[in-house]
C-alpha cells in the first residue's frame, strides 16, 4: 500500500501532466492579486490562508454538500467526497496517468487502503482480508474487523443507493460478512464475480467507528442515521474541522492516517459559489487553488492561463435517447435516420469545446472490447434521408425533445443543434426543459420521454455493467425502454464472468454489435471532468467525479 | 410632473385633447424622448422579424462567439446565432409577455378592487385577506413556484406574473373607489337614475386611472424583469425561442470570459424597454391627470 | 393607551387568516410541483424497492389530507420540517440564513435612502428642469436592469479587471473567523466584539451586492419622495409656512419633509419586502448563503419542507413588517390612529 501510494505523492505533475504553466498569466492579474495579498496582510492572523502557502488549500465547487454520511437517504452525489476524504475503505484502486493530463486512479489495479493484504479462495467465493495494525480511528481507537462488518451491515441495510451498490458486488446480505478477528475479516459471496473486490473500492463501503455510532444510535435509529449525518467518525486521512451547508466545508488533516501517505495541506477549504462566472473569476484570479467540475468552455480557454485538467470520464457516454414507446422509434429505418442527421462534430465543438471524446464515425468492424467507443455512425444528410425515405415516416413527425434544466450546460446547446438539423428531415421537435427534481422520475424512472438526451456512467469500469444499467429491461438508465431478448442473456452472462474467460470477448462483441445496429440509444460524446488548479498540484480523476483531496498539494 | 407655466393657463379652454398632448410633450422633453422609443419599441416588434439581417434561429457553429462587427453588429452566440437579429425579434415576445400580464392584472385588480371597494361589506373583508396572502407571499418565489408547477409555457410565464400584480390593483383600485362612492358627483351620478354598475364604471372608477398608469408602467417594466429573472433560474421561455431575459441571462455567465456582448446587448435593449415603459408611464399620468387638463 | 393596545391586538387578529392562507397555499403549491422527491432522493442508481422506502421515510406514501394534518401539527409544535436537501431542520437553515438575507437587504436600502431620498426632494424642489429629469432618468436606469446582471457586471469590473472588491465569496472572506454570533449581523457582532478588521472584513463582502440591490430599489423610494415632496409643497400649511416669512430651508425640511415620509415609509416596507423576496437572485451571483438561495434550490429539488419553510418565515416577516410600518404611521403622523385602518 504505502510503496505506490507515496510514489505517486512524489511525482511532481510539472511537465509530463500539466498541460501548461502559470507563468503566462497575464500581468494585471499579477498585479491585482499583488494589491489584495497586501492588503490583507496585516490581518492574517485569522486563519492563514494565503501566507502559509501550501498548508491550506481553499477549492471552490458549484455543488452543495447536504450530508456527512453516504449512507443517509437524500445524500447528494456532491457529498459522497465526504466519504472518500474522511472515510477508508479495505481496499482503493490503483493511480495511472490520465489521457487528458493528469492522474487518474486506474481501475485494472487494486490497492490496499486499511486492509494490509487480501486473499481469495479458490472457487472465488471467500475473501479474507488483514486489517493494518495501526489503522487508528480520529479517537484513537484501533480500526478492528468488528468495525468493518458493522459498516458492511449498514451499507447492506439502511436501503436506497447505498444497498443497491453494494448488490452490484454481490454483497447483499450482513450474514455475508465475518470478523474472525481484530485484524481478519471475510466476505462469503453467493457467487464469484469480477465485480466484488472493485466494489470494495467504490465510496459505499466505507469504514465507521462502530464504538462511536452504537454510542450514537437510539432503538429507532439503530444505524446513527442522524448523528454520522453531521458528525463523520472515521479513519480517513482528513476530518470535518465545520461544515456549514451551502457555504463550506472545512477538512482538517488527520495526522495519524493508515491508509496512504500523509496528505500536504493541514487544512483545505471547501467553498460553495454556485455561480460558474465568479468561480471562474476566482481561480483566474488565483483567489482560489482549485476549482473543480468546471464548463467546458471554460476549461478550453483557461487552459494557457492556470493547470486544466480535463479526464474523459471512463465507462460514461452522453447519448440520445430514442424511446421504443413512441411509434415512430419502433422502426429501425427512423432510429438509422437520425443517427445520421446527428451534426457531430457541431456539437462537440459547441456543447463539449472539444473536451473529451468523439464517439461518432468509427469503424463497422468490431475487434475489441472498449467502451465508450464510437458508433459506426456519422453526419450525412442524405444518408439521413434515405433511411427516413425507406421508413413509415418518410414525411416526418412531431415529437418533443426533453432536456434537464440542471444539465443544460451541455445539453440545451446540444438539443438546438440536433433540433435544427431534424428540421431538415422534417421532423420538428419541440425542446421542454425539464426540472432536476422531475428529470430523474420523467426520464429513469417513468421512461416517458421520446425523444431526450442522457448521460449515465457507470462507476465499475466494464462494458457489461454499463449495458446492464443502460440496455437491460426496466434497468434504471435503460431511459429508452430498450428491450432485446439476446441482449438481456449476453449481459446475465457476462455481468459476473471473469474477463480473462474465452467466452467474455466474444459475447461483449456481439452486444456492442446489436446497439449499434439497434439503436436506443445514439452515442454522441464521452465527457470530460474538467478541473482548474492555480496554486494546487497532484489533483487525481476519480470514476466517483468528486474531489479526492488526499493527494492534492501546494504548488 | 409638469410645471404650469403661466402662458399656457391663458389657453382657450376649448383645446382639445390633441393640443393638451402637444403641450404636455412640449412641457416635458423627457416624455416626448419616451415617445420616440416607444414608437421605436412597436416598430421593431411589429416589423423586426422582417427587417433582421439573420434568422434568428439559424446556427453556425464556425462562427460561434464572434465579437460584434460589420456583418454582425451584436456579435453571435455560443452557437453562431445572430444576437442583433435575436435582439430585435425578441421584442416582440417581451412585448406581449409583459402587455398581456399586465393587462390581465390590470383587469382583474380592477374588477375585483371596485367591487370590494363599491359595495364593501363582507367582500372587501375576504378579498383583503386574500390579497394580503398573495401580498405575505415572496412575490418572486411565488412566480417561480407557480411556473414550476404548472410548467414553463409563455403563457404560464404570463399567469405568475399576472397573478403576483394583481394585489397592487385591487388596492390601489379599491382605495381611490372606497374615497369617491360616498363623494357628491357619485351621489348626484345616482339621483340622476344611474344604475351602481354605472356610477361605478362610468364616473368613480375613472378617478382611478392615473395612479394607476404609473404602476401599469411600473409593471410593464417589472413584468419584463420577472420573467428574465425567472429565465435565469432556468424557468424562463423555452429555447431556441429568443428572448432577452433568457439571453441575459445566458450570457452573463460569458461576460467574464471577455465575451462581454452576449449579455450587455440584450441587457442594454432590456433596460431600453423597461426605461421607456417607466418614463412612458409618467407621461401618461401627465396626459390623463384630469386634475392637469384644465 | 390601552385602545391603541386593543388595535394593536386587532391588527395581529388580523394577519391570523393571512397565515393560515400562506400555510394552505404554500403545501398545495409545493405538492403541485412536478417531480417526485422521493426518486430524486434515493440517488443514482435506487431501485424502485429503495424509492419506495425514501418514500415512506418521507411520509410521502400517505394521502395528502393526512400530509397536511401531519404538517399542520408539526407545525403548531414549532417544527417545520426537515430540509431533505440540505439534510437539517428548517429553522435551524433558516435562522442560520435568514441574518445574511436581512445585513444585505437592510444595508442596501439604506444605501438606496441615503441616495434616492436627496435626489428625490432635489427634483421635486426643481420641478420641470434639467435636474429633475437627470434624477428621473437615473434612478429609472437602475431600476431597468435585472439583478443578476448589474451583480455580474460589477464583479466583472471591480473584482476581475480592477481588482478592487475583495473575491465575491459569500459574507466573509475565509481568512477571517466569524464574529461570535449574537445577533447573525457580522457588522453589528464584530462591531460588538470590537473586531474592526473582521468588520471592515464583512463591509467589504457587503459592498457590492449591496450596490446592486440598492440600484435597484432607487427608483421607488426615488419617485414616491418626489411626489410626496410635491404634494406637501403644494398644500396650504407649506403656502402658509412660506407667507409667514419663516426660511425656504426651515419650510423645506421642517414642514413639507416631515409631511411627505408618511408614503415613503409606506413605499419603504413594501420595498423591502419585495426585495427580501427579489434579491434571490443577488444571493446567487455574490454566493450569499441567504435565505433566497435556499429557496430556489429548494424549490428546483421539491424540496417540500424548506419551500414551506421559507415561504413561512417570509409571510411571518410581512405581517411583522406592516405592523412596525403602521407603528411608525403614528409616530410621524400622530393623526393617525389604528381605529382608522
Amino acid at each position: 500500500m504505502l510503496a505506490p501510494r507515496f510514489a505517486r505523492g512524489t511525482i511532481q505533475p510539472q511537465g509530463k501532466t500539466q498541460m501548461t504553466g502559470t507563468t503566462s498569466r497575464r500581468d494585471f492579474l499579477k498585479y491585482g492579486s499583488g494589491v489584495i495579498g497586501a492588503s490583507m496582510l496585516p490581518f492574517l492572523k485569522a486563519l492563514p490562508a494565503r501566507a502559509a502557502g501550501g498548508d491550506v488549500l481553499v477549492a471552490v465547487t458549484g455543488q452543495t454538500i447536504n450530508s456527512l454520511d453516504l449512507h443517509r437517504t437524500g445524500t447528494n452525489r456532491a457529498s459522497y467526497q465526504v466519504a472518500v476524504n474522511c472515510y477508508d475503505r479495505l481496499v482503493s484502486f490503483g493511480t495511472k496517468e490520465a489521457p487528458g493530463g493528469g492522474l487518474s486512479y486506474d481501475y485494472s489495479v487494486i490497492e490496499p487502503e486499511l486492509a494490509e493484504s487480501w486473499t481469495i479462495s479458490d472457487d472465488g467465493l471467500t475473501m479474507t482480508f488483514k486489517i493494518k495494525p495501526e489503522a487508528k480511528f480520529w479517537d484513537g481507537t484501533k480500526v478492528t474487523a468488528a468495525d468493518v462488518k458493522w459498516s458492511f451491515d449498514r451499507a447492506v441495510s439502511v436501503g436506497g443507493f447505498p444497498t443497491v451498490q453494494m448488490k452490484a458486488g454481490g454483497l447483499i446480505a450482513p450474514e455475508q460478512f465475518e470478523a474472525v478477528d481484530d485484524e481478519t475479516f471475510v466476505i462469503h459471496l453467493e457467487r464469484p464475480s469480477k465485480l466484488s473486490l472493485p466494489d470494495l473500492a467504490v465510496p459505499v463501503p466505507f469504514v465507521i467507528n462502530s464504538k462511536v455510532a452504537m454510542a450514537n444510535a437510539t432503538a429507532e435509529d439503530p444505524w446513527a442515521m442522524e448523528y454520522l449525518h453531521k458528525t463523520p467518525a472515521g479513519s480517513g486521512a482528513f476530518k470535518v474541522a465545520k461544515w456549514a451547508p451551502g457555504e463550506q466545508l472545512v477538512y482538517e488533516r488527520n495526522d495519524d492516517w493508515a491508509g496512504g501517505p500523509l496528505p500536504g495541506p493541514k487544512r483545505v477549504i471547501l467553498r460553495e459559489v454556485p455561480s460558474p462566472a465568479t468561480r471562474r473569476a476566482l481561480i483566474e484570479r488565483g483567489d482560489v487553488q482549485l476549482s473543480f467540475d468546471i464548463p467546458n468552455k471554460d476549461a478550453a480557454e483557461l487552459a494557457d492561463k492556470v493547470t486544466v485538467y480535463s479526464t474523459p470520464i471512463e465507462n460514461c457516454m452522453h447519448v440520445v435517447g430514442l424511446n421504443t414507446t413512441f411509434e415512430p422509434f419502433q422502426d429501425p429505418d427512423v432510429r438509422k435516420a437520425i443517427a445520421y442527421a446527428i451534426p457531430y462534430e457541431d456539437i462537440f465543438q459547441t456543447a463539449a469545446y472539444g473536451r473529451g471524446a468523439p464517439l461518432w464515425g468509427g469503424s463497422t468492424e468490431i475487434d475489441d472490447i472498449a467502451w465508450p467507443r464510437k458508433s459506426p455512425y456519422y453526419t450525412d444528410m442524405d444518408m439521413a434521408r434515405s433511411h427516413l425515405e425507406k421508413s413509415a415516416f418518410a414525411k416526418g413527425f412531431d415529437v418533443p425533445f426533453s432536456i434537464s434544466l440542471s444539465l443544460a450546460d451541455w445539453m440545451e446547446p446540444t438539443a438546438l443543434l440536433i433540433q435544427e438539423s431534424l428540421a431538415g428531415l422534417g421532423i420538428t421537435s419541440e425542446i421542454e426543459k425539464i426540472p432536476g427534481a422531475n428529470w430523474r422520475t420523467a426520464a429513469l424512472v417513468e421512461k416517458r420521454l421520446p425523444l431526450h438526451l442522457e448521460n449515465f456512467g457507470g462507476w465499475l469500469n466494464t462494458p457489461d455493467y454499463y449495458f446492464f444499467w443502460a440496455y437491460q429491461k426496466g434497468h434504471l438508465f435503460n431511459s429508452s425502454n430498450y428491450e432485446n431478448p439476446e441482449i438481456e442473456a449476453l449481459v446475465d452472462e457476462t455481468l459476473h464472468m471473469s474477463m480473462e474467460d474465452p467466452q467474455y470477448m466474444p459475447n461483449i462483441k456481439r452486444m456492442f454489435a446489436i446497439a449499434f445496429e439497434d439503436l436506443p440509444r445514439i452515442p454522441l460524446w464521452q465527457p470530460a471532468l474538467n478541473v482548474a488548479a492555480n496554486g494546487a498540484e497532484g489533483y487525481e480523476f476519480w470514476f466517483h467525479r468528486q474531489l479526492d483531496i488526499r493527494p492534492l498539494k501546494g504548488a | 410632473m409638469t410645471q404650469v407655466s403661466p402662458d399656457s393657463a391663458e389657453r382657450p379652454r376649448s383645446s382639445g385633447a390633441l393640443d393638451h398632448l402637444i403641450y404636455v410633450l412640449k412641457a416635458n422633453p423627457v416624455t416626448l424622448l419616451a415617445f420616440v422609443m416607444f414608437a421605436l419599441i412597436v416598430i421593431s416588434a411589429l416589423f423586426g422579424p422582417a427587417l433582421v439581417p439573420y434568422d434568428p434561429l439559424q446556427s453556425d457553429a464556425a462562427n460561434a462567439l464572434q465579437a460584434p462587427s460589420a456583418a454582425h453588429w451584436f456579435g453571435t452566440d455560443s452557437l453562431g446565432r445572430d444576437v442583433f437579429s435575436r435582439v430585435i425579434v425578441a421584442t416582440r415576445l417581451d412585448l406581449v409577455i409583459s402587455v398581456a400580464a399586465v393587462a390581465l392584472s390590470f383587469v382583474l385588480g380592477s374588477v375585483l378592487g371596485a367591487v370590494a371597494g363599491y359595495w364593501g361589506g363582507w367582500i372587501d373583508v375576504v378579498l383583503n385577506r386574500i390579497l394580503d396572502t398573495i401580498m405575505a407571499f415572496p412575490l418572486f418565489v411565488l412566480a417561480m413556484g407557480i411556473v414550476a408547477a404548472m410548467g414553463n409555457t409563455i403563457e404560464n410565464i404570463i399567469y405568475a406574473t399576472a397573478i403576483i400584480n394583481v394585489p397592487f390593483y385591487a388596492r390601489l383600485v379599491r382605495a381611490e373607489v372606497n374615497i369617491r362612492r360616498g363623494a357628491g358627483f357619485a351621489l348626484a351620478a345616482r339621483l340622476s337614475g344611474n344604475s351602481d354598475l354605472r356610477v361605478l364604471a362610468l364616473h368613480i372608477f375613472p378617478n382611478a386611472l392615473p395612479p394607476m398608469m404609473v404602476q401599469v408602467s411600473l409593471n410593464l417594466g417589472w413584468a419584463i424583469l420577472n420573467a428574465a429573472g425567472l429565465s435565469f433560474i432556468g424557468l424562463g421561455v423555452r429555447p431556441p425561442t429568443p428572448e432577452w431575459g433568457i439571453m441575459v441571462a445566458e450570457g452573463a455567465n460569458f461576460i467574464v470570459s471577455g465575451e462581454w456582448w452576449l449579455a450587455v446587448f440584450p441587457g442594454l435593449w432590456l433596460m431600453f424597454a423597461v426605461f421607456t415603459f417607466n418614463l412612458l408611464g409618467d407621461g401618461l399620468r401627465d396626459i390623463v391627470d384630469p386634475r392637469k387638463r384644465t | 393607551m390601552s385602545a391603541r393596545l386593543t388595535s394593536v391586538l386587532s391588527r395581529i387578529a388580523q394577519a391570523i387568516p393571512v397565515v393560515i392562507g400562506v400555510v394552505v397555499i404554500s403545501f398545495v403549491l409545493t405538492r403541485a410541483l412536478p417531480g417526485d422527491p422521493a426518486v430524486y432522493f434515493a440517488g443514482a442508481a435506487a431501485d424502485e424497492a429503495s424509492i419506495a422506502e425514501v418514500r415512506e421515510a418521507l411520509g410521502l406514501d400517505k394521502p395528502m389530507l393526512r400530509q397536511f394534518i401531519i404538517y399542520v401539527g408539526d407545525l403548531a409544535r414549532g417544527d417545520l420540517g426537515q430540509s431533505i436537501s440540505s439534510g437539517r431542520p428548517v429553522a435551524e437553515d433558516l435562522a442560520s440564513r435568514l441574518p445574511a438575507s436581512l445585513e444585505l437587504t437592510l444595508s442596501a436600502l439604506l444605501l438606496s435612502c441615503a441616495v434616492a431620498v436627496p435626489l428625490g426632494v432635489l427634483a421635486a424642489t426643481r420641478p420641470g428642469s434639467p435636474v429633475d429629469h437627470l434624477c428621473r432618468v437615473l434612478v429609472t436606469a437602475g431600476v431597468s436592469l435585472p439583478t443578476f446582471f448589474t451583480g455580474i457586471l460589477l464583479i466583472y469590473v471591480f473584482y476581475y479587471l480592477l481588482g478592487i472588491a475583495p473575491s465575491p465569496l459569500g459574507r466573509l472572506d475565509f481568512i477571517y473567523i466569524e464574529p461570535d454570533h449574537v445577533t447573525g449581523f457580522y457588522l453589528i457582532d464584530a462591531a460588538l466584539a470590537g473586531d474592526a478588521e473582521t468588520f471592515l472584513g464583512a463591509l467589504k463582502q457587503l459592498v457590492l451586492p449591496a450596490i446592486t440591490l440598492a440600484l435597484f430599489t432607487m427608483a421607488p423610494i426615488a419617485r414616491m419622495t418626489r411626489a410626496a415632496m410635491l404634494g406637501a409643497l403644494s398644500a396650504d400649511f407649506v403656502r402658509t409656512a412660506r407667507a409667514a416669512g419663516l426660511t425656504n430651508r426651515t419650510v423645506l425640511y421642517g414642514y413639507a419633509f416631515r409631511n411627505a415620509l408618511l408614503p415613503v415609509v409606506t413605499t419603504l416596507g413594501m420595498v423591502f419586502s419585495f426585495t427580501l423576496g427579489a434579491n434571490v437572485l443577488v444571493e446567487k451571483v455574490f454566493a450569499w448563503p441567504g435565505i433566497g438561495s435556499y429557496a430556489v434550490e429548494a424549490l428546483v429539488v421539491s424540496d417540500y419542507a424548506a419551500v414551506q419553510g421559507f415561504v413561512l418565515a417570509m409571510a411571518f416577516l410581512f405581517v411583522l413588517l406592516n405592523l412596525v410600518i403602521d407603528l411608525a404611521y403614528t409616530l410621524i403622523d400622530p393623526r393617525i390612529g389604528f381605529a382608522a385602518k
